[in-house]
C-alpha cells in the first residue's frame, strides 16, 4: 500500500519533530521517508527505533531522497532561511515551515488552505496563530474586523528555547497572521507564560473590534461554531472555554487547546495544535500528489 | 548606621498609570515630569502601567500613546533618566526602539520570578541601544529566595545593569523581602533593588528591610499611586530616610509639594487599603488585576474577592489580565 502514500521528512528531531512524527504515523496520504538531524539525538535514535530511516546529514539527506515530496522543518527560523529552505526548493521538496520564518505564505488550515495547494513554501505562522487567527477569521467574515487582540497563554513546560529565546517573533509573527489570515485591519498578540503545576492547558483570549454589530451575536457565534468544527476535524482538543459574547462592537471569547499526547503531554495544546495543523496541510498537499497522478485517493 | 545611599525611582506614570486607568494626558506628564526633575529624583518611568505595548483591551486603552507621553516627560528631565518597563511578550524590541529615539534611557525589562531567560534578547537589545537595561523580576513571593536567585544570575549573564525585584502582589512580609534581597545580593555582582506594593500596609516597612538586606535601588510613586494599593509612597519614603541619615540626593519639601499639588488633583479613586487590595495581598494576586477584576465583578453579578481568590487558586501571573474573565464566567456557570 505504500505506493499510496507520499513519503515525508522531518528535519529536527527534537520534541516537535518527534511529535509530527507520530501524526504521521497515524497519516492515510503520508508515511515517514526519513528523520533527519545534524548530531547523534535521542530523537534520531527513538525514530530509529521505530524503524524510520534517519541521518545526520540534515537537509541534505532528505533532498537527496528521490522519493520524498514533502518535507517539515522544525529547526529555527535562521536554519531554515539559511541551510534547509534552498536545497529542498531545488529538489522539488514541498517545505511545510513550523519556524517563524515565513519565507512562504502562512498556513492555517481551517482558513486558507485551499489556496495554498501549489506553494513551494508555506508557513504554519505560530501556534498561537493556529490556535486564535481561525477564530477571528470567523467573526471577520461575518461582521468585519477592524482590530483583533489575542493572549495565548502556554504553560512554562511546553515553551521551548526558541520561543523563550525570541519572544517577539511570536508576537510579531501572530500579529501579522491575525491580519493577512483573519482580516483584520489591524492585529495584536501577547504571550503569556505560566509555570504553574501542574500545568495549564494552552488558552487562548481573542478579542475583536467589529465593523458591524447589527450583524447580531447570533451570527458571529454560528461561523466561530463553523470554524470550530472545522477545526476539530485535526485538534480533537480544540473547545471553547467561554463561548462569544458581544458588548457594543467587541467580541470576546475564550479557547483551550488540549492536546492529543501523540509524543507530548497533554496540556502541551500549543505543540499539537501548530503539528496538528501542519499535517493536515501535509495530507491535503499530499491527496493532490496522488490525485494528480492518478493514485488512489479517498477525498481525505 | 553607618552612611548608605539609595538611588530612588519614580514610577508614578507607570505603576501609577493603573490607578488612573491608563488616562495621563502630556499635560499631567509634564506637571509630574518637571516636578521629579526639580525634585533631583534619579529616574523616572513613563509607560503603559504593563509596560510598553500594553495598550490594549485586556489591559487597558493608553488615552494618550505611551511614547509620546515618554517624549513629553523626556523634554522636562535633563538630571532625571527616562525609563520605560518593557515585558517580553507584550513589548518588542520596536516599541523599545521607539521609546529610546522618545528619548528613554533606561529600560526594565520585567518577566515572572522563574521565567528570566525570556528576558535575554531585550536586555542584549538594550545594551546595544546603549541604554541602561535592568532585570525585573516579577511576583517574586511565588518562589524561594535561592530559585529567585537563579533567575536574577541568568539575567546579569544577558547583560543587566542591576536585578530589581517586586513583590507584584504585596504578599511578603518583611523578613521575605530581607531574605530574597540577601539572596540575590549573594549570587550576582551587579546592585539590587526592590518594588513594593501597599496591599498589607507593609510597602513602607518592607522598602526598609530591602534597604536593610543591601538594596541599592527603591521603586515608589507620588501619593503611593500605583496597582492594587500602590506602592511605596515616594514623598514619604524620602522622609523616613532622611530621619534614617541615607542619602536619596532628592529635595524632600519639593517632593511634597508635587505629590500634594499635582499628584493628589489627579487621582481617580483614593490610593487605600480597599477590600479588594487587601484581598490580592493576603491570596498573593498580581496588583494590576485589581480594576479589571471590579469590572468583571459588576458584568457577572459577582463579589469580587471571589474572583480573587480564584485567580491565586489557579496561579495566574502578571499579564494574565484575560483570564479574570474566564474565572468570572466559570464562577458564574457555578
Amino acid at each position: 500500500m505504500s505506493t499510496e502514500k507520499i513519503k515525508v521528512g522531518i528535519i529536527g528531531p527534537g520534541n516537535i519533530g518527534t511529535d509530527l512524527m507520530y501524526k504521521v504515523f497515524r497519516s492515510k496520504h503520508l508515511e515517514m521517508g526519513m528523520m533527519a538531524g545534524i548530531v547523534e539525538s535521542e530523537g534520531i535514535r527513538r525514530a530509529e527505533s521505530l524503524g524510520v530511516p534517519v541521518s545526520t546529514e540534515g537537509v541534505k539527506a532528505v533532498a537527496e531522497q528521490k522519493d520524498i515530496r514533502i518535507a517539515f522543518d522544525a529547526t529555527s527560523a535562521a536554519a531554515h532561511v539559511k541551510f534547509n529552505a534552498p536545497p529542498l526548493r531545488e529538489a522539488g521538496i514541498v517545505s511545510i515551515d513550523l519556524t517563524p520564518a515565513a519565507l512562504g505564505p502562512y498556513c492555517v488550515p481551517s482558513v486558507n488552505l485551499d489556496q495554498l495547494r501549489l506553494e513551494p513554501d508555506i508557513n504554519m505562522v505560530t501556534c498561537g496563530g493556529q490556535a486564535t487567527i481561525p477564530i477571528v477569521y470567523a467573526v471577520s467574515r461575518v461582521a468585519g474586523a477592524a482590530y483583533a487582540e489575542i493572549v495565548a497563554c502556554i504553560s512554562s513546560k511546553s515553551a521551548g528555547p526558541g520561543t523563550r529565546a525570541n519572544m517577539d517573533e511570536f508576537t510579531e509573527t501572530t500579529a501579522k497572521g491575525l491580519e493577512s489570515v483573519g482580516g483584520a485591519d489591524k492585529g495584536k498578540a501577547i504571550i503569556i507564560l505560566n509555570p504553574a503545576e501542574p500545568p495549564l492547558m494552552m488558552t487562548n483570549t481573542i478579542i475583536v473590534r467589529i465593523k458591524d454589530p447589527s450583524v447580531g451575536l447570533e451570527r458571529i457565534s454560528a461561523s466561530i461554531d463553523e470554524i470550530v468544527a472545522e477545526l476539530k476535524t485535526y485538534v480533537p482538543g480544540f473547545q471553547l472555554r467561554v463561548p462569544p459574547m458581544l458588548e457594543g462592537d467587541k467580541v470576546t471569547t475564550i479557547v483551550q487547546v488540549q492536546g492529543q499526547g501523540d509524543f507530548l503531554p497533554e496540556y502541551s495544546g500549543n505543540l499539537d495544535i501548530i503539528n496538528s495543523a501542519a499535517v493536515a496541510a501535509a495530507e491535503r498537499i499530499a491527496a493532490e500528489m496522488l490525485a494528480a497522478e492518478g493514485g488512489a485517493t479517498d477525498n481525505g | 548606621m553607618a552612611s548608605q545611599k539609595v538611588t530612588l525611582v519614580d514610577t508614578t506614570m507607570r505603576d501609577g498609570s493603573h490607578a488612573v486607568r491608563h488616562s495621563y494626558t502630556t499635560d499631567q506628564v509634564t506637571a509630574i515630569a518637571k516636578g521629579l526633575e526639580e525634585a533631583g529624583v534619579p529616574i523616572a518611568e513613563i509607560a503603559h502601567g504593563d509596560g510598553l505595548g500594553g495598550s490594549s483591551y485586556t489591559y487597558g486603552f493608553s488615552k494618550t500613546d505611551e511614547i509620546e507621553l515618554v517624549r513629553t516627560a523626556a523634554a522636562q528631565m535633563r538630571n532625571t533618566k527616562v525609563a520605560v518597563l518593557l515585558l517580553p511578550g507584550v513589548g518588542t524590541i520596536e516599541d523599545l526602539k521607539r521609546s529610546r529615539d522618545a528619548g528613554a534611557s533606561v529600560v526594565r525589562v520585567a518577566t515572572h520570578v522563574t521565567e528570566a531567560d525570556v528576558s535575554a534578547q531585550h536586555i542584549a537589545a538594550a545594551k546595544e541601544l546603549g541604554m541602561m537595561a535592568v532585570g525585573f523580576l516579577m511576583m517574586t513571593h511565588m518562589v524561594a529566595p535561592e530559585r529567585i536567585a537563579e533567575e536574577a544570575v541568568k539575567m546579569e549573564s544577558y547583560g543587566a545593569d542591576y536585578i530589581n525585584l517586586a513583590d507584584s502582589a504585596g504578599y511578603l512580609m518583611p523578613e521575605g523581602v530581607g531574605e530574597r534581597i540577601e539572596a540575590v545580593r549573594e549570587a550576582v555582582k551587579i546592585p539590587v533593588g526592590f518594588h513594593a506594593h501597599n496591599n498589607l500596609a507593609l510597602a513602607m516597612a518592607n522598602s526598609l528591610a530591602a534597604l536593610e538586606a543591601g538594596a541599592a535601588y527603591l521603586d515608589g510613586t507620588l501619593r503611593g499611586l500605583g496597582a492594587g494599593a500602590g506602592n511605596t509612597q515616594l514623598e514619604v519614603l524620602v522622609g523616613v530616610l532622611e530621619r534614617r541619615d541615607i542619602e536619596t540626593g532628592v529635595d524632600f519639601y519639593r517632593l511634597m509639594d508635587l505629590a500634594q499639588d499635582v499628584a493628589e488633583p489627579l487621582m481617580q479613586r483614593p490610593q487605600i487599603v480597599d477590600s479588594g487590595s487587601l484581598m490580592l495581598g493576603y491570596a498573593g494576586v498580581y496588583s494590576s488585576f485589581l480594576l479589571h477584576v471590579y469590572n468583571a465583578a459588576e458584568k457577572f453579578a459577582l463579589e469580587p474577592r471571589d474572583i480573587l481568590v480564584e485567580l491565586g487558586r489557579r496561579g495566574m501571573v502578571g499579564g494574565q489580565e484575560d483570564m479574570i474573565i474566564d474565572v468570572a464566567y466559570q464562577l458564574r456557570k457555578g
